[in-house]
């Protein structure tokens, strides 16, 4: 089975429906985007099953010469790391079209087109195993996300849209040179695993940090890079902050774990200190932030900053725990602030306004709505039972092995999320209603419900059953970090005495006696 | 004196080209005022003859006229560039000149001449004739500029044109007369002899390179050269503008590499200097000016110019680097003015086209809501500039891969860092051309909105530079081992 191209069907499945998007009118252009992000999901089910969770090495490999001078392949390929990543952006590209069904009005083909290419670069980007190839579809994304912004977005969305767009592009134009130099020390090659077995000088490495570091902190964002974040999201139309939120964001974290870490180990142990106060700033700072938005988006945006930064504290305390805390993290903030950002969008199109004061007391007109949102909200915060109570968890857990005094900086988050989310919902949900808006406050349709329903589904079957997830990363978590703990050389055999995360998990999740600790 | 048939088979191309331009102007006068366009389709027949011809030439090296004129790989690439450049610009102008309402069948004499005169200098194995095919280029270029005849602006490009181009042009040759003295002859062969056993300490040979740097940075436009290059691209019929900005562009940088590497490689230290400097001024100045530009013909000539700069990378690498893979840092420039030319030829077939009450809309305001009245439009547009900002998947990026490629390969990593920058900065001014199609609202009434004039053969040309800067973003295999194997080698 190995043999079929499931990787090469899953990048360029979206990619057809996107040329057909152009050649159909607005109606049906909905129905064809939404046919084919559904198609493009159950095309990648079938790794679920298929996918070999015993082994760290890459599966469905796909490999064609590409460029023969110098060596670029096509490859793809898939590990624990980059699996839950493809599934969930698969996952949510149905609700961004759904979310968009009537909230887009004008060039829909062309929306739809944009959203279509945005799935396959995605895609592209967690399964490539070339470097360049990785970076083609990394800038592919910038294009379709500028017009995405810059389209169809709020008011001030050409300031919002350009800053995206250098933010991240400056950023990747450096990581571009720092492929091309690891090509001349890494032994005239761009294979992604290849260049992870080679071994590079202290100084070479340094620099490489510092390259790689652009690219991917700008993406993540850390602080202080993040200034871009809470411009875009605010601006882009829902549909471009859930992808955003969800999956462009990752592509930072991704870029770590991918690249950072196995390539650079010595650097990356070098830069702990600062990467882990940078994560824990993030924590803190995005989270006070978020406690003084009075725009729904932007509080939403400000949480992004913060939970992206338990990520990259995870990924950066080097420790089991840490790193698989910080892949659920991704795929949780991915599935919660998706929901979130698709709860706001939804009310928007009612109230034409994202302010926290115009869309006070919706629990009275909008009932089911509001029950939705307080899922969300509560996933948010990591309450346990729900998903992000795992990443944050594992995340807190590994950082307490790294050190006691950073956990408790970064357990203040997670109280201060609840105080911003908590705030939120209180007069979001439960307030006065706000006069302007009673009249034509509609609850839920049936587009709508079905829209959020299977991410609420998620929200507590990932917080209540993470093993089966768990399970298929754990391999490949620890095949990265005894690379990490033998820089030089890495085929070591694996030390035994590494906790099974999978089986702690088990034994902590059904019961919430460990909530006094998160906290 | 006799030409043996063996040196005539050789520059066969050449004469056709030329027999062609004399055929067009003969048939001129006799043709009625609607019947001009098969002086086009004459010409096109003539660059296809000229396609089959050159491409023979890609093996092998030889010489003909005792010396003068060399027939090599490095040539047959330029000269196939052109050629088709030539013919896309054809096609354009058969459009362009309709919608201008110039009617003049000269028009296409004068391409042909400015070709044989850059097919004359791409493949000169001697100062003089590459000189020659130099001023054959220019002088019909000067001419072209000035087509608008009742236009002051085009007047005044030409005037502008004429005057910078001479004055580059006495210095050009002020330089060759220096190395002439030097080494006793103007052919590349012998300067090279004279440079390697003299070594490089004469002061004669410095202000040489310097004149002759000069010289080939007002045809190359770097800056600090450049001056005439706005004013002339945008006073210019756009048709022209297309033409010199990639043709002459190609043309120049082939003599220059040829001059500057078969002749005075042995020097490659002392300019190499020289051009680092002209890199770093043409990328800083080309991508900082065109920022601030409100037409989108004079933004595109300092995008020209910045893009000069970007393969002199490839020239000064590949000139400093003297470990392995030479070739790989001028194969870079060769491929990397290739990928130009497609872009930047789509966009300027474009931006002749788009026309408001009959006028071009060369205000960058007049593209405001393109992509709703004119989505494909707006959409080539789109990918045009995208290549143009070096963003995969297009040739942009291909041409920016090889060039940053070349320059860390070559110990240069702190100039492709420094590109990399600038290529982040000019991202900014092409966006803002995609910023305006597609998310501003136009002014005024629908009648005063700017629309594309499209016709066949404007549909084919931008097929073609589309085709082309995709086609070449995705499989670059096999221009890049045409560009390898053509790139000349410094001894």
């Amino acid at each position: 089975m190995t043999s079929f191209p499931w990787l090469s069907l899953i990048v360029f499945f979206p990619l057809i429906g996107a040329v057909l998007c152009f050649l159909v009118k607005a109606e049906s252009s909905r129905w064809l985007a939404l046919g084919f992000t559904i198609g493009n999901f159950f095309l990648s089910l079938p790794l679920w099953w298929l996918f070999d969770s015993s082994t760290a090495t890459m599966q469905f490999v796909e490999r064609a010469s590409w460029i023969s001078s110098p060596p670029i392949n096509y490859s793809l390929g898939m590990d624990g790391i980059s699996f839950p990543l493809v599934l969930m952006t698969t996952f949510l590209m149905p609700f961004c079209v759904t979310v968009s069904w009537t909230a887009i009005e004008k060039s829909v083909p062309l929306f739809m087109a944009m959203l279509l290419i945005m799935e396959s670069a995605m895609v592209g980007v967690f399964v490539a195993l070339d470097f360049v190839l990785f970076y083609v579809f990394w800038e592919v994304m910038l294009i379709p996300m500028y017009l995405l912004i810059g389209v169809w977005g709020g008011p001030n969305r050409l300031y919002a849209a350009i800053k995206f767009f250098l933010y991240t592009l400056a950023g990747s134009l450096l990581l571009l040179v720092a492929i091309l130099a690891l090509y001349f020390q890494g032994g005239h090659t761009f294979d992604i695993l290849e260049l992870s077995r080679g071994t590079y000088g202290a100084s070479l490495q340094m620099w490489l940090f510092l390259a790689f570091f652009a690219a991917f902190a700008v993406k993540v964002p850390m602080f202080p890079f993040h200034t871009w974040l809470p411009d875009a999201h605010v601006e882009a139309p829902t549909a471009g902050s859930v992808i955003l939120a969800s999956v462009l964001l990752k592509m930072g974290t991704y870029g770590f774990l991918r690249f950072t870490l196995p390539m650079l180990p010595d650097a990356t142990a070098a830069f702990t200190k600062p990467m882990i106060a940078l994560s824990i700033v993030a924590i803190i700072y995005g989270a006070y932030m978020a406690l003084a938005q009075t725009d729904i988006k932007k509080l939403i945006a400000y949480s992004s900053v913060s939970h992206m930064g338990f990520v990259t504290l995870g990924i950066f305390v080097l420790n089991i725990q840490g790193i698989e805390g910080a892949v659920m993290q991704m795929v949780n903030h991915g599935i919660t602030t998706g929901g979130l950002f698709l709860c706001v969008g939804i009310v928007y199109e009612r109230t034409h306004s994202r302010q926290i004061l115009d869309n006070t007391g919706l629990a009275g007109p909008m009932p089911r709505y509001a029950i939705f949102l307080m899922i969300f909200a509560l996933s948010s915060l990591g309450l346990p039972g729900t998903n992000s109570f795992v990443g944050e968890f594992l995340v807190l857990a590994g950082t307490f092995v790294w050190s006691q005094f950073a956990t408790a900086f970064a357990a203040l988050g997670v109280i201060l999320a609840a105080a911003y989310m908590l705030w939120l919902m209180q007069r979001v949900v439960f307030g006065t209603p706000a006069p302007a808006h009673r009249a034509h406050l509609l609850d839920l349709n049936a587009r709508e419900t079905a829209t959020l329903v299977p991410l609420i589904v998620l929200v507590f079957v990932l917080g209540i059953f993470p093993n089966p997830l768990l399970s298929r990363m754990h391999a490949s978590v620890t095949n990265l970090l005894n690379a990490q703990k033998a820089p030089a050389y890495a085929t070591a055999p694996q030390p035994p005495s590494i906790p099974n995360t999978a089986a702690t998990m088990a034994a902590i999740t059904p019961s919430s006696s460990e909530q006094a600790t998160a906290r | 004196m006799t030409f043996p048939l063996q040196d005539l088979l050789a520059i066969l191309p050449e004469l056709i080209v030329i027999g062609t331009a004399c055929l067009i102007l003969a048939l001129d006068p006799i043709l009625a005022a609607d019947k001009k366009d098969v002086l086009a389709w004459l010409t096109l027949g003539a660059l296809a003859m000229c396609i089959g011809l050159t491409s023979s030439h890609l093996t092998g090296q030889s010489y003909a006229f005792s010396n003068l004129v060399v027939i090599d790989a490095y040539g047959a690439f330029w000269k196939l560039l052109l050629y088709i450049v030539t013919g896309l610009t054809v096609l354009l102008s058969l459009a362009y000149l309709k919608a201008e309402r110039l009617s003049i069948g000269e028009y296409y004499g004068f391409i042909l001449l400015a070709l044989v005169g850059m097919m004359v200098m791409v493949s000169g194995a001697d100062l003089l004739t590459i000189y020659l095919g130099t001023e054959l280029m220019s002088l019909s270029l000067y001419v072209m500029a000035g087509l608008k005849r009742t236009e002051a602006r085009s007047l005044e490009a030409s005037a502008k044109y004429f005057v910078l181009g001479a004055f580059s042009s006495g210095v050009l040759l002020y330089g060759i007369s220096l190395l002439f003295g030097l080494a006793g002859s103007t052919r590349l062969s012998v300067i090279a002899e004279a440079i390697t056993t003299q070594g490089t300490a004469n002061p004669m040979l410095s202000l040489a390179l310097v004149l002759l740097a000069v010289g080939f940075g007002f045809k190359l436009a770097v800056v600090p050269f450049h001056m005439w290059t706005p004013d002339v691209y945008q006073g210019a019929p756009t048709s022209v503008t297309a033409f010199m900005a990639v043709a002459s562009k190609a043309a120049s940088f082939g003599a220059f590499l040829r001059v500057f590497v078969e002749g005075l490689g042995g020097a490659s230290a002392d300019w190499s200097v020289l051009f680092t400097i002209i890199c770093l001024a043409t990328l800083a100045l080309g991508n900082l000016v065109a920022i601030v530009q409100t037409s989108i013909k004079r933004m595109l000539a300092y995008s020209s110019i910045a893009h000069a700069g970007y393969a002199l990378i490839g020239v000064v690498v590949a000139a400093r680097h003297s470990g392995e893979g030479p070739s790989s840092g001028f194969a870079s420039v060769l491929l990397y003015i290739a990928v130009y030319s497609f872009m930047t030829l789509g966009a300027f077939a474009l931006v002749g086209m788009l026309r408001k009450e009959g006028q071009e809309s060369e205000n960058i305001e007049d593209y405001a809501g393109l992509a709703k009245r004119e989505p494909l439009a707006a959409f080539f547009m789109l990918v045009f500039l995208v290549s143009l900002a070096g963003i995969p998947p297009t040739a942009g990026f291909i041409g920016k891969l090889y060039i940053f490629m070349a320059a860390v390969n070559g110990g240069m990593t702190w100039l492709a860092v420094v590109a990399v920058i600038f290529a982040a900065i000019s991202a900014f001014y092409y966006l803002r051309i995609v910023m305006v199609m597609y998310m501003r609202e136009p002014e005024g009434s629908v009648t005063t909105h700017s629309r594309l004039e499209a016709s066949p053969a404007l549909s084919f040309v931008l097929a073609c530079a589309l085709a082309g800067v995709v086609f070449l973003g995705l499989f670059p295999n096999g221009l890049w081992s045409l560009a390898t194997h053509a790139a000349p080698l410094l001894k």
